[in-house]
Order: structure tokens, then sequence, then C-alpha cells
């Protein structure tokens, strides 16, 4: 009783962070949507943790907890691989940024030198 | 000018060089003295090029922001140039210029002109899960705007200047959030919001969706997108 509620109560803060985070517009949907979505396993898994036992005995999983702890681990491994690939496309459009700051930078300096040289020969011939 | 306004009209484009050209040169033609700007979305093809030949001034992004992020960089450039009047049309023709007046027009008493189907004019139907889902979104939209709004998720809009303000502040890059969540959002604060009937064209170029699966997913996202909007500050 007293796991079910330590459980129950880590669920709902969990929860109640999530939707306050996408509140706040500090989450981006595909994100927030995959966090609400896990919460709606998680939720009534630790109220009800012998749900999966059922589960469980069908592919072979000795308890309903060591298949959450297994499936757990596969959903943290995911998310890891799908932020490294976000990070890296991150890191391409930074890197397309700077390039595209870089060639903007000599088109603005390239006029400037035209401009000065101009002004210089309009001088020497006033 | 149109009614005494200065009037930039913002066209997000990706990959449309095949219409690009001709929609540009509509415009120009139906409302001259009108500024047009091309926001080139990181097209691959040769957008760009082709806009700026048919006579609009083109703001190319570097990647692919989606509609959201090539719409707050036009209404920025709204706001730094000082425009009076927004109006947002989009790139494969499906939006007679012919209508932008009859836009502006309502733009002394409201802020944001939505140019509508559904509501009388043309005959333009869909079918299905994509119909329910533009159903609810027009019911609680409606809702929320104090005011029937048929076509919520129209790309077709004008805005004054107090529209213009908010949205080169704040305009959302997410899925439907071009649409749906800049309405939630503005209609929240008080912005007033209208609709204008309007005929909508065939697209020039391209083809849209029809694919039932599609349509489900589509529902099953702008109810999220909808929710999400209500519940977020």
């Amino acid at each position: 009783m007293k796991l079910t509620l330590v459980t129950g109560l880590t669920g709902l803060v969990l929860l109640a962070t999530i939707v306050e985070l996408l509140r706040r517009r500090q989450l981006r949907e595909k994100y927030g949507m995959l966090w609400l979505g896990l919460l709606f396993v998680v939720i009534p898994l630790s109220l009800f943790p012998r749900l999966l036992d059922g589960v469980a005995d069908l592919v072979g999983v000795a308890s309903g907890v060591s298949l959450v702890l297994f499936l757990g681990i596969v959903f943290l491994l995911l998310v890891c691989i799908h932020l490294s690939w976000e990070v890296s496309a991150l890191e391409e459009e930074t890197r397309t940024l700077a390039e595209e700051f870089a060639l903007l930078r000599a088109e603005v300096e390239a006029d400037r030198a035209e401009r000065t040289q101009q002004q210089e020969l309009v001088g020497r011939d006033g | 000018m149109v009614n005494g306004k200065r009037l930039l009209v913002i066209i997000p484009a990706l990959n449309e060089a095949g219409s690009i050209a001709d929609v540009v040169r509509e415009i120009r033609g139906e409302l001259p003295g009108v500024d047009v700007l091309v926001v080139d979305d990181g097209s691959a093809d040769r957008t760009a090029a082709v806009a700026v030949a048919a006579g609009a001034r083109v703001a190319r992004l570097p990647y692919n922001l989606g509609v959201g992020g090539a719409m707050r960089l036009g209404y920025r450039y709204a706001h730094d140039h000082d425009y009076d009047v927004a109006v947002q049309i989009d790139a494969d023709g499906q939006h007679d210029p012919r209508y932008v007046p009859k836009l502006v027009d309502l733009l002394d008493d409201y802020d944001l002109v939505i140019g509508a189907r559904f509501a009388g004019e043309g005959d333009y139907a869909v079918r299905g899960p994509r119909r329910w889902a533009m159903g609810m979104l027009s019911v609680v939209l409606s809702g929320l705007a104090g005011t029937t709004l048929t076509d919520t998720t129209s790309g077709f809009r004008a805005a004054n200047r107090r529209m213009i303000e908010m949205f080169a502040r704040w305009y959302p890059a997410e899925y439907l959030g071009d649409t749906v969540e800049t309405l939630v959002h503005a209609a929240r604060r008080g912005y007033r919001i209208q609709q204008v009937p309007v005929a909508m064209r065939r697209r020039m170029a391209g083809t849209p969706s029809h694919s039932p699966a599609k349509a489900m997913i589509y529902l099953g996202r702008a109810l999220a997108v909808l929710t999400l909007a209500l519940i977020r500050r």
C-alpha cells in the first residue's frame, strides 16, 4: 500500500510538471506529446503494479515488474537516440546559419569597400 | 495602397516554382501599389529566383522552418517596415487576390480577418475525418472568438497593425500552430476576429491529400493541437 502511494505520487508529480512546462510553452508539442503519452502508461501502472503480469506471462517474463524495467530501459534508450538525432540536426542548422552569416558579412563588406573607394575617387576629382 | 493603407502581401512558399510566378503576377495585377514579400522556406527548386523575376521581394530562409516560421519572418518584415496591413496568401494559387479589398475593408473594426470557405461562396467539399476535425475546430474557435468561424485552417488572412505587432513577436512554428493556435491565442487576448466568405480555386500545382488514414491522423493531431492550445497560456 505504501509503495503504491509513493509510485502513484511520483507519477502524478511528473504529470503535473509536464503539463505545466507545456502550458508555459517551454516544451515543444512533439516532446510534450511523447511524455504525456508515456505518463498515460506509467500512472495506471504505478497505481496497479500487477497490471502487466498477464502480458509478462504471455512473453515469458517471470513478473510484470521485470517487464516494466526492461521496457523502461528500451524506451529511455530510444529517447536518447532520438535526442542525439535532434542535436545532430540542430548542429547542421547552426552550421548553415553561420555560413549564411559569413556570406552576408562578406557581401556587406565588399559593398562598403566599393563605396568608400568611389567616395575617395569623387573626393580626389573634386 | 488599398483603401489608403500600406499593404504587404506575405506568401510563404516551399518548392512552388511552378505556381509562384503566376500568383505574384496576379496579385500585382489585381492590387496595384501593393508590396509582395515571398518567404522562401528553404526551397530546393528555383522558387526564389522565379519570384524575384515576377517582381516580388524575396526573403530566403537558409533552411526549412515550416509555415509558422516563414510567417513570423513575414510579420516581422511587415512590422519593421511599418505596414498598415499584412495579408497572407498561399503560394499554390488557391486564394483569389480579388477578395483582398473585402478583407481589408473589415480591418477598421477587426484585428484579424479570415477568408473562409464553407461560408456560402464557392463550392468546396471535404468528407470524413477531415470534415469532423474542421467541424470541431470551427465550433470551439467560434465559441472563443464570439463569432462564427467556418474555416479555421484557412491560410488566407489579413491582419491590422495591432495584430501584426503580436504576430511579429509570437507566431508558433508547430504543426497547425500557424492557423489554429494563433486563433486561440488572439481570441483569448481580446483581438477581434471576423471572417469573410471567399471562393477557393483549384490549386495551380500540386495535389491535396485524400487518403483516409492521413485524414484520421489529421483529426488526431488537430485534437491534440487544440487541447494544447486551450491549456496553454
